[in-house]
């Protein structure tokens, strides 16, 4: 087993890389990929912290994590075909019939 | 030697996570996502967790992904490169550049009160990883188990009433 700190570094750059995806692509599927690789930045650091305390605790998070994200994205993918049917775009930039 | 193979797998796991989110066309950054759902699943083998690599490969790169390159391919989106970024792309690189200096900082410097367990490597392999998260899962977590199908049968609704044409 390696170090510690090296898998949650990697993690912690993971989720940078996706927090940054989020914030400048327009692409609507683009995003959503990019909060999934948020997700599993996170599922690193729980597994390796898991396997570092010797708790099991962490891994079942895991699922519970993984069950989350397939939920979202059933209802995610859904939302983005409802939108393309009525704006013909995916771009987050044209949802904007909510703005004054 | 296993250092080295931690690092190979690092680089590849980094790059195509920028990658995924520099590419032009999004079939391109989702098969980008998919090596790096693959680098993970190599973690969690190292990491002496066989069921949690399986379920990553079978659960992320398999179902989710493939729901999501079907939803591309469905769509048919355009690759136009002037409507790519946003013009929040320097803000957004120095909100991302401070979350990773937070985020390393929170991640190594505050391990103050975990709680610890019995699991080593040795009684992982003797009683076998999946048994170990199987019998966790059904006793301890039993309650957020059986609240997980409930979001579960909700999501599989909403999707349907969704993306349904008219009501």
């Amino acid at each position: 087993m390696e170090n510690l700190n090296s898998y949650l570094i990697v993690s912690a750059i993971l989720f940078s890389i996706g927090t940054i995806g989020v914030l400048i692509r327009k692409n609507a599927i683009v995003m959503f990929m990019c909060i999934e690789l948020m997700l599993n930045a996170v599922n690193l650091t729980f597994v390796a912290l898991s396997r570092h305390l010797g708790n099991m605790d962490g891994q079942v998070f895991v699922f519970f994590i993984m069950v989350v994200a397939a939920a979202e994205a059933a209802v995610g993918l859904a939302l983005m075909i409802a939108f393309f049917n009525n704006k013909e775009s995916i771009d987050v930039e044209d949802v904007n019939i909510m703005k004054w | 030697m296993e250092t080295l193979f931690f690092l190979i797998i690092s680089f590849v796991a980094i790059v195509s996570a920028i990658l995924v989110i520099t590419c032009k066309n999004p079939i391109n950054s989702a098969l980008s996502l998919i090596m790096t759902f693959f680098c993970l699943a190599t973690y969690y083998v190292m990491l002496d967790a066989p069921f949690v690599a399986a379920i990553q490969v079978m659960v992320y790169a398999g179902a989710i992904m493939v729901l999501i390159v079907f939803v591309i391919m469905l769509l048919n989106i355009r690759v136009d490169a002037t409507k790519k970024y946003t013009h929040k792309i320097v803000l957004g690189s120095i909100i991302g550049f401070f979350t990773l200096i937070n985020t390393v900082f929170l991640l190594l410097k505050s391990r103050v009160s975990l709680p610890t367990g019995p699991y080593n490597k040795e009684i992982i392999n003797q009683i076998g990883h999946t048994e170990i998260i199987g019998r966790e899962m059904l006793t301890t977590f039993l309650l957020p188990f059986e609240i997980t199908s409930i979001l579960l049968l909700v999501g599989i609704v909403g999707a349907v009433i969704v993306a349904k044409k008219k009501l």
